[in-house]
């Protein structure tokens, strides 16, 4: 079993994994804000694409956040079937990590009490950091995947149980006309996550998943990887644009992660992510060893 | 699509100057509030501690770090205004004459901010990394209790770029777009 020191080791990794997150963008969003930009055609849309490309080098440059909003703590935790971890102590060390991180950066915190509104200014409360958890065949390691997620684009999601004689075509109208009745205010170009089928709570953490995929990596199966590309080009063709003030990159990818479902339903949900779509990776070896990445 | 530099406090005159997708940069100071700060304010109605008068009003709730008892930047950016677009006509009638943000207002505060001789100034969603490099200094802060959430004064230099989304004719350039946005998806082939 993992020793009480690597559980320590994990809280601090995590607390830097949190910051990095908010300052670091990923490689993958980065070229695709690139070449949104080299593409863009409308002048206004133009101008907002070099702004937050100009704000990725700033934060670069000075060590700043990406974006004021440090977001909804979210983990994602895939534990090897070999890994000899206790996820009890793995769920203490990634709420000691966030709290350490706003505490000692320190970090605006964002997390509150649903009832009372109090914020207790540690960017966790009861129930959050929210955590999930996958259980992986053949490995020994554990990976923790944090997304620190904005609210503009969190605050548009959408879920809706249609009926199995809408089809996929009423997957995609309801997909479309969500992120474009979004307007402005996901910032996009966004990544659309999509989930479709399971039961609604599945559903809705398939869309979720759906973000944290590399951006513009498609869905190994090529049927769904057709619905990304269809469902992509129609809600470019939008014209809703960066920042929703027109322009031909609404959207740098959509991401479709599905699952079976029951003769009767056909759930579909959509969970946004807005064009700083922040994320890390840590991965803990079997042998201690630790590494950050996204 | 013009570039206009102004300074606060604004004018009529000024903002009568700006026209949807102008491009805009600030100097001088901006206040900054959100959700709790516009419930203190409208609905349960205690006293602004500032003049308002020719200000302009950023959604934000900005980091912040505690250096001998002053408040220092980390990280300023912006927030999604239509979340409080229904505290519109409270600012207004403080003598607001910009309220920025990202995202937009709707119908309602475009008749609002045409009455008043006032603009929505959109800024570019996320990027508060150049923001925070563009604010010069914290000078003020009420309403501790509701952290991160207060009353701020922001002194800034080149604010922006700020993109004229609602101007004093009645034209929301957020609306417009999506409505057009709308009607292209509504008839097309899947």
């Amino acid at each position: 079993m993992w020793s009480r020191d690597r559980y320590k080791q994990m809280a601090e990794a995590v607390a830097m994994l949190y910051v990095k997150a908010l300052k670091d963008m990923p490689p993958d969003v980065r070229i695709a804000l690139q070449n949104a930009e080299q593409g863009e055609t409308a002048p206004i849309g133009k101008t907002i694409l070099g702004t937050i490309r100009k704000n990725i080098g700033a934060a670069d440059r000075e060590n700043l956040l990406i974006c004021q909003d440090t977001g909804t703590p979210v983990y994602f935790v895939q534990v090897g079937e070999y890994a000899e971890a206790n996820p009890v102590a793995i769920e203490r060390a990634i709420r000691q990590g966030t709290e350490r991180a706003t505490t000692s950066h320190p970090l605006r915190s964002s997390v509150v009490s649903p009832i009372t509104r109090k914020n207790p200014q540690t960017n966790t409360g009861y129930r959050v950091p929210v955590i999930h958890w996958d259980f992986v065949e053949d490995r020994d390691d554990v990976e923790v995947v944090v997304v620190p997620k904005g609210s503009g684009s969190e605050n548009m999601t959408y879920f809706r149980m249609l009926l199995p004689a809408d089809g996929v075509l009423g997957i995609k109208r309801f997909v479309l006309e969500s992120v474009v009745g979004s307007g402005g205010n996901p910032c996009p170009p966004v990544i659309v996550g999509v989930g479709i089928g399971g039961s609604s709570d599945l559903c809705m953490l398939l869309a979720k998943k759906a973000i944290i995929r590399p951006c513009g990596e498609r869905n190994p199966d090529p049927e769904v990887a057709g619905l990304e590309a269809d469902l992509l080009q129609a809600i470019n063709a939008s014209g809703l644009g960066p920042m929703g003030l027109g322009g031909i990159n609404t959207a740098l990818a959509v991401h479709v992660e599905h699952a079976a479902t029951h003769i009767s339903q056909n759930p579909v949900a959509v969970n946004i992510q807005c064009w700083a779509a922040r994320r890390g990776r840590l991965t803990i070896r079997s042998t201690g060893d630790l590494a950050i990445g996204f | 699509m013009a570039d206009y530099q102004l300074t606060t406090p604004l004018t009529d005159d000024v903002v009568m100057s700006l026209h949807v997708g102008d491009v805009v940069t600030v100097n001088g100071h901006i206040y900054g509030l959100r959700d709790a700060t516009l419930i203190r304010m409208f609905d349960q109605k205690v006293d602004i501690p500032p003049d308002l008068t020719g200000a302009i009003c950023l959604h934000t709730a900005p980091g912040v770090r505690l250096e001998e008892g002053r408040y220092v930047k980390v990280s300023v950016g912006t927030t999604t205004s239509t979340r409080m677009n229904r505290f519109t006509e409270g600012l207004l009638g403080q003598g607001v004459k910009a309220i920025t943000g990202k995202g937009g207002l709707l119908e309602d505060s475009t008749k609002l901010l045409q009455a008043h001789h006032a603009v929505y100034l959109g800024l570019v969603g996320g990027t508060a990394a150049s923001e925070t490099l563009q604010i010069e200094e914290i000078e003020e802060m009420w309403w501790p209790d509701l952290m991160p959430e207060c009353l701020w004064k922001f002194r800034v230099r080149d604010f922006g770029p700020l993109i004229v989304g609602i101007d004093a004719y009645g034209r929301n350039l957020y609306l417009e777009t999506k409505q057009q946005a709308l009607a292209v998806v509504k008839h097309m082939e899947m």
